[in-house]
């Protein structure tokens, strides 16, 4: 299997390499090679270190949206069990960007909801890229709505480029069913975890992404416009302004945390989501869990007293 | 052949065109809509609504305020709120930079006005969004201001009033910016519990972020005729579906048409709509229009 790699990984690539030609040589071979293999493993694991743990804003973008990054499908399936698919926003279709439906988590019913992003070009365009509709967000509304009838809490999963710009999207009102659900989110009085698997762009995540817990994965971006759209605007040219876009407009888990816009960030495997799934699905099983048992804990009204509060401070200005 | 070769002429330029035109600017207006040269005067007697085709050209925030209240009856809440620049946000210019032009130009702190007035007699509050200001973009500042004004329609009992006047979010503020979403967002839920009536106006333009939360969720939505109404951009669109989009599309027409925006109300209607609606609202004799004592006039007064 071919993983698409960036340029700042191609030391640790190179080194791979090494590795692996200094393994099959030390097999049956004399102490030397064992030794050098010794110290290529060391030299390996030190320059992962270095340069994952020194990923710019950028590169973290790169991440979150490589092709072979787990989808929200990937972590239901690994992180739950029994989940059934419920379909349709009762009013115009089923937009399948997002997925929702009931499950299982640590044998408790939850609602699940995620924007789901294809594997390949197919499932790409089945998907629409993780670009929802308004009926994608009326569906979610919808399905949050049962969660609270039945008392499950939410898990949404946020991965998405966009909402969907398209001349449908705009005539079923994507600014009014976004706005919606924002507005009833804060009415659907069971808990509710988010966590941003990959990108959360703007509106378009934040039309299923309001949370008493908003959780990141390391290499997730999470902001109010693309990098690329920023630089487009701000910059008014294009390719080598995006990283400096990216750090300007701290979208890293990391900044968001020390902006304290997020409650916790997923760590990730060294080398991204992508190359060791198994270890990002425990680790979001993780904090799942212990985030899921801190709010089953709490009061209804403390709970939405809670949220409300954490929305309302939301900003940051001087008084004169 | 040669007769098919003309000479390339030599053009005398009498006058550049931008120089052109910015004679008489303070006498004529051309109107964009339709290309009619109009007194000035009588144009901005008229709110800057062409009597020929009725093209609504932008007004400002204060013009705004005068056509929609009852004469000094705003009391304005809020304006010492400013932007703390959190990200320390620099592009081609600083943050700050930008927000110190755009107080310069405008006289104001940021892109909204927020505070208390009556409107026919009805007590309202009242949020008008300035594009002027770095194009009406919310950030904290705007979210926080906008979101005040509804606890204040809350607290007092008072109609809440919007007025979007915005591409939408700061992108100067980032995610600080997007909070802004969902924080005005709450505040329309607690105005829905509290039985708080809500009004948003939608002008050119009304885009983006400020859709995607607030001014989407007025009891009643009201837009000037043939303002750039919609989430996405239209290029983006475009270039999106590779298609060109009909000349219509993201109006205020289009978007009635398909059932978003209650009413689409001429600039000059305005106040009376809001008149007769408030009343009805909150079930206060009708007002005779004739009655209207208070209504404003473009000329400052």
């Amino acid at each position: 299997m071919t993983v698409q790699t960036f340029d700042f990984e191609k030391p640790i690539l190179d080194l791979e390499k090494k590795v692996a030609d200094a393994r099959a040589k030390a097999e049956d071979g004399p102490p030397e090679a064992k030794q050098r293999l010794k110290r290529l493993e060391r030299e390996l694991e030190k320059t992962r270190v270095n340069i994952y743990a020194n990923l710019k804003a950028w590169d973290r973008v790169l991440f979150a949206r490589h092709p072979d990054r787990p989808r929200a499908l990937d972590y239901i399936e690994a992180i739950t069990t029994e989940f059934v698919e419920l379909h349709g926003d009762r009013l115009f279709g089923d937009d399948k960007a997002v997925v929702c439906g009931t499950a299982r988590f640590g044998g408790n019913p939850i609602v699940v909801v995620g924007q789901q992003k294809g594997r390949d070009t197919k499932e790409n365009v089945t998907r629409n890229f993780g670009m929802m509709h308004p009926e994608g967000y009326r569906k979610a509304l919808r399905v949050m709505r049962l969660a609270e009838k039945f008392r499950m809490p939410v898990l949404i999963f946020l991965d998405t480029p966009g909402a969907y710009p398209g001349l449908g999207a705009e005539e079923r009102g994507q600014a009014e069913a976004i706005a919606r659900n924002i507005q009833e989110m804060f009415n659907v009085k069971v808990p509710i975890i988010c966590v941003v698997i990959g990108e959360g762009a703007s509106g378009g995540a934040l039309g299923v992404g309001l949370a008493d817990r908003l959780l990141m994965m390391e290499n997730a971006w999470y902001c109010v416009i693309s990098p690329e759209g920023c630089a487009a605007i701000l910059w008014r040219d294009g390719e080598e302004n995006r990283p400096r876009a990216a750090e300007a407009l701290k979208l890293t888990a990391a900044d968001l945390m020390e902006l304290k816009m997020i409650d916790e960030i997923v760590p990730e495997p060294l080398g991204g989501a992508h190359r060791f799934p198994q270890e990002a699905f425990e680790a979001v099983s993780r904090a799942v869990e212990k985030n899921l048992k801190e709010l089953g804990a709490m009061e209804q009204s403390e709970l939405m007293e809670a949220r409300y509060a954490k929305y309302r401070q939301m900003g940051e200005f001087d008084e004169l | 052949m040669s007769w098919f070769r003309r000479p390339t002429p030599e053009y005398i330029t009498i006058n550049p065109p931008q120089q052109r035109e910015r004679i008489g600017r303070h006498v004529w207006h051309k109107c964009e809509g339709c290309g009619t040269v109009l007194r000035r005067k009588e144009w901005e007697n008229n709110w800057k609504v062409c009597p020929v085709c009725g093209e609504h050209d932008r007004i400002t925030a204060d013009e705004r305020i005068r056509l929609l209240i009852d004469e000094n009856s705003l009391e304005e809440t809020n304006a010492n709120l400013v932007s703390s620049d959190p990200l320390k946000f620099t592009d081609t210019k600083s943050y700050p930079d930008r927000i110190a032009a755009a107080r310069q130009k405008t006289g104001r702190n940021d892109a909204v006005i927020t505070g208390r007035a009556t409107i026919g007699g009805v007590p309202v509050s009242l949020a008008i969004m300035d594009f002027a200001f770095m194009g009406g973009s919310m950030g904290s500042v705007v979210g926080e201001k906008i979101a005040r004004a509804m606890e204040l329609a809350i607290a007092e009992d008072r109609v809440c009033i919007t007025l979007a006047a915005t591409g939408g979010a700061r992108m100067q503020e980032a995610t600080f910016s997007l909070m802004q979403l969902p924080k005005t967002c709450l505040l329309c839920k607690r105005m829905q519990d509290t039985g708080t009536p809500f009004i948003s106006i939608l002008t050119d333009p009304s885009t983006a972020g400020i859709m995607a939360s607030f001014a989407s969720l007025g009891d009643i939505i009201i837009a000037e005729p043939g303002a750039y109404v919609g989430f996405a951009g239209k290029r983006v669109i475009e270039a999106t579906i590779r298609q060109t989009l009909p000349p219509d599309f993201q109006t205020s027409e289009f978007v009635q048409e398909h059932g978003f925006i209650d009413l689409v109300v001429k600039r000059s209607d305005m106040r009376d709509a809001l008149i007769t609606l408030l009343r009805q609202i909150r079930h206060m004799e009708a007002l005779p229009p004739e009655e209207d004592a208070a209504a404003p006039t473009p000329e400052q007064s």
